[in-house]
């Protein structure tokens, strides 16, 4: 979904080096999500191949997080976006490379590590850039902030599935892991004289197929190749 | 492993070696450090690669090219991806990184693992041009996802830096 939505600055980010990089860190998340959507298509009854499963879902089979699906908006809007999920994306893949319970899904994780690194560093340097920077920029990437954040609690919450993925090992504890954001966030965010916003209603429904009316047009999008032309290489 | 199969995977990985990366295209795959083993499995070859990011669109074509020159020794040839150990610009040797350096790009500087490494912060990556070690760092990304953009204080030069993973 993120890489998706990073792919539609192809050409429109503010500067070339920016260009570049939202659409390196978008192939790159292409490439890990390839990897996982390739695992998890040999584990399911009906074995399904990962473009089988990117491009012939409809909204309400994917169970995303509402945050990754929200549109582009302006460059700190992204930039902020961004932000908060790279220092999410790098805590849980670290628990993922570390955990023995599946080796594939560590090896994939361990190699993802090594490019989340870089995307958190990026968006951690220009939330700090653009939150120490001109008042306009810092306003705007405050409200950036203020009107995601209502997106983040669904990174931490737990389905059945997600409870039996922890109770074996798999995946982390999700309040530690929580804590350990939140506590990076406000870090990041303190450096870039910007606030944590408060008293937010949290949003969610993602991991339920409930998603936002953006999902849609973006898989319209996304799909409409494969799904006129369905098998079609080339 | 009888002789035969042990002849064929010498021979099949004497032509693999000779595979270039698409976008590094003065080097080859063993160079680059992602042509991991050829082995026999059910006397047959097994070319294993590991790719250097996950998204990298070179690797789909490098599997391509080591599957047309094993399977012209070995009809049954097979080309495997191996995630795990993950690449690391580690494996590039020494003579490579000169190599690298030649062609105009900053080779990766040092070891993998020293977390300061990753972004090339503080560190001294000189010119390729002309040697400086005065340059700066102007984007952690590139024209690909294995290189980051600096540019020569001194001579004023862009250049390409290998980034360390």
């Amino acid at each position: 979904m993120l890489s998706q939505r990073l792919g539609e600055w192809c050409g429109h980010a503010p500067i070339l080096e920016e260009d570049i990089a939202l659409t390196n860190i978008a192939l790159d998340l292409i490439g890990q999500t390839q990897s996982y959507l390739s695992l998890a298509g040999n584990h399911l009854d009906k074995s399904q191949t990962d473009d089988e499963l990117a491009f012939h879902r409809d909204a309400s089979e994917f169970q995303n997080l509402l945050l990754l699906e929200q549109p582009n908006g302006h460059f700190g809007d992204t930039i902020a976006r961004q932000f908060l999920f790279d220092v999410y994306s790098l805590l849980k893949a670290q628990h993922l490379a570390d955990q023995t319970v599946n080796a594939d899904i560590a090896a994939v994780a361990a190699k993802a590590i090594k490019e989340i690194r870089y995307h958190s560093d990026h968006s951690s340097k220009w939330i700090i850039r653009l939150g120490d920077g001109t008042s306009e920029s810092h306003n705007r990437i405050q409200q950036s902030i203020n009107d995601l954040w209502k997106f983040t609690d669904e990174m931490f919450m737990c389905d059945d599935s997600d409870n039996a993925g922890i109770e074996i090992g798999l995946l982390p504890d999700y309040a530690s892991l929580k804590t350990v954001w939140f506590s990076r966030i406000k870090d990041t965010l303190k450096e870039a004289g910007l606030t944590i916003p408060e008293n937010v209603v949290m949003q969610t429904g993602g991991r339920k197929g409930q998603h936002t009316e953006h999902l849609s047009i973006m898989l319209k999008e996304m799909q409409v190749l494969p799904r006129l032309h369905p098998g079609a290489i080339w | 492993m009888n002789e035969d199969t042990q002849t064929l995977a010498t021979a099949v990985l004497k032509q693999v070696r000779k595979v270039m990366d698409p976008e590094l295209p003065f080097l080859n795959i063993e160079e680059m450090g992602m042509l991991r083993d050829v082995i026999i499995e059910d006397e047959h070859c097994v070319v294993i690669i590991t790719p250097t990011y996950s998204g990298c669109p070179a690797t789909d074509v490098i599997s391509e090219d080591c599957l047309a020159v094993a399977k012209a020794i070995d009809p049954r040839a097979e080309v495997r991806i191996a995630m795990s150990p993950a690449w690391t610009t580690d494996w590039i040797s020494d003579k490579t990184r000169v190599k690298m350096a030649a062609h105009g790009i900053a080779p990766p500087v040092g070891q993998s693992h020293d977390r300061a490494f990753l972004t090339g912060d503080n560190r001294i990556i000189p010119c390729p041009t002309c040697k400086s070690t005065e340059t700066k760092l102007i984007s952690a990304f590139g024209s690909t996802a294995c290189k980051a953009s600096f540019t020569c204080v001194s001579c004023l030069e862009p250049f390409e830096h290998f980034k360390c993973i």
